[in-house]
């Protein structure tokens, strides 16, 4: 329990005095899981709200390898992306290897299949509930895939920061493409994994005590927006 | 589009069946008077599907449902149809209004006038900037009708809109179908409800396992029913047939 305690005020004393580095660390991890969130929320609204409405030729595959992926281990993803942007795979000529973009790559990754997954099952929902009625009233397929879309939106939201949960706090990814570089790739979780190895428990709980807080504010501004929608218009 | 009036509506060899089940077998029905014309019949009886056919919500394996010739499709502004169980959009009443309006690309100019005629009518103003909802099975029911009034329709649908009410609500969904079949809007409405058809039916159309058993004024039907089997739906002999 000391442990925890005195990580605790080291957590307090690090905020407090504005450590830089901290501050730089703490700063790239946002930009870097912000950032692929961003895209993957671009690439995975779509493909889920697609993959609820329409039916097409291999959509079944599409579905399962979603699902599947939803799943990939960090390392997994980091060691691919690290195989495409090292010097000898197909985009090494690039030199994003080892760079925060290198990162934001592997997050895309990861965070495309959950946000297009829980697209999917929440458009597929609210598709049971308003396709007859919609129709009746006249709605053809675009007017349609619109409206639902924008009735679940506060859902979709919520499914995009499901996806920045799993970005910010996962370490295997960022670790392998990133390389953990100080002042360059170096994020929460790296830190915690680099400081661990250190020794440096102290300083490992107290990144890990900040890494949670920022969750915890994140998550909970997402809440409370979507609480005061749904007051309003339930 | 039909420019002309929607009638006649002819039914000719209509048959569905669904996984080996005959649910409307060989109707054939001409409708030409305006006014209120209820489709009855016991649960089960078809009188769902064939409401949903005549909307374009669903298609007959054969034979054929025609307005004045024209097969219909759900997207047609002249008609519209009113589910038992309405859905609305998370959004205020006037907005759920907006929104058929919207899609049919009504002129915004236009649109106010049409809602506050629905919101009127259906003595919904105030409550046009409440959430559709939040507000009572009564009022929802009034909102689902204005929803589908506002258009002005020529063909008003609706599948046993008052099954979920209460009396008090029956009574307004009753009233507000009268007023709407006055100012020229032809209704067509499914009931089991014998008190129902005969306090609002010009002619009914009595079905029974898919089959339509008569189609008579209903002033005939309620004294002199043609058939046997009408005669036991009157009596109250004729029950559930799923």
């Amino acid at each position: 329990m000391n442990d925890f305690s005195q990580a605790f005020l080291k957590a307090i004393q690090l905020i407090i005095q504005l450590d830089p580095d901290l501050i730089e660390i703490v700063a790239l991890s946002l930009q870097v899981s912000l950032t692929a969130v961003f895209i993957a929320g671009l690439i995975g609204l779509p493909l889920g709200a697609a993959l609820a409405l329409y039916r097409f030729f291999g959509r079944g595959l599409l579905v399962a390898l979603l699902n599947t992926f939803m799943g990939l281990p960090p390392v997994v993803v980091g060691l691919v992306v690290y195989l495409i942007l090292s010097r000898s795979g197909p985009l090494g000529a690039l030199g994003l290897l080892f760079t925060p973009t290198a990162m934001v790559i592997a997050q895309v990754f990861l965070v495309t299949p959950i946000i297009a997954a829980l697209t999917r099952q929440t458009v597929m929902d609210a598709n049971d509930e308003f396709h007859a009625q919609l129709r009746a009233l006249g709605a053809k397929s675009p007017n349609m895939m619109n409206t639902l879309l924008w009735e679940t939106r506060y859902s979709l939201v919520t499914n995009v920061f499901a996806g920045f949960g799993r970005a910010i706090a996962e370490v295997g990814a960022v670790l392998i493409v990133g390389g953990n570089i100080n002042h360059n790739t170096r994020v929460m979780t790296t830190s915690i994994a680099l400081e661990t190895s250190k020794g440096n428990i102290e300083l490992a709980l107290a990144l890990g005590v900040i890494l949670i807080t920022l969750s915890l504010i994140v998550t909970s501004a997402v809440m409370s927006a979507r609480h005061a929608a749904h007051k309003m218009y339930t | 589009m039909l420019s002309a009036s929607p009638l006649p509506l002819k039914i000719q060899q209509l048959s569905v069946s669904r996984q080996g089940k005959q649910l409307l077998d060989n109707v054939n029905a001409m409708i030409d008077s305006a006014g209120i014309t209820i489709i009855l019949g016991p649960n089960g009886a078809g009188k769902s599907l064939l409401l949903h056919i005549a909307h374009g919500l669903e298609e007959p394996d054969r034979g054929s449902l025609l307005w004045n010739q024209h097969t219909p499709k759900p997207q047609e502004p002249w008609r519209a149809f009113v589910f038992q169980k309405p859905v609305f959009l998370q959004r205020s009443v006037q907005s759920n209004l907006e929104y058929v309006l919207s899609l049919h690309k009504v002129p915004k100019t236009r649109q106010s006038l049409l809602i506050q005629q629905a919101l009127q009518h259906t003595g919904l103003m105030q409550l046009s900037g409440q959430s559709a909802r939040t507000l009572s099975g009564g009022e929802q029911q009034r909102l689902n009708v204005a929803r589908a009034w506002v258009l002005e329709p020529k063909v008003m649908l609706l599948d046993e809109p008052t099954a979920e009410l209460d009396p008090s609500g029956v009574a307004t969904i009753e009233m507000l179908i009268r007023k709407i079949a006055q100012q020229n809007t032809k209704i067509i409405m499914t009931t089991h409800s014998l008190d129902q058809a005969r306090r609002l039916a010009h002619d009914i159309l009595f079905l029974h396992r898919g089959k339509l058993i008569e189609h008579t004024p209903a002033k005939v039907y309620f004294s002199q029913p043609k058939t046997s089997l009408a005669a036991d739906f009157l009596a109250g002999k004729l029950l559930d047939t799923h």
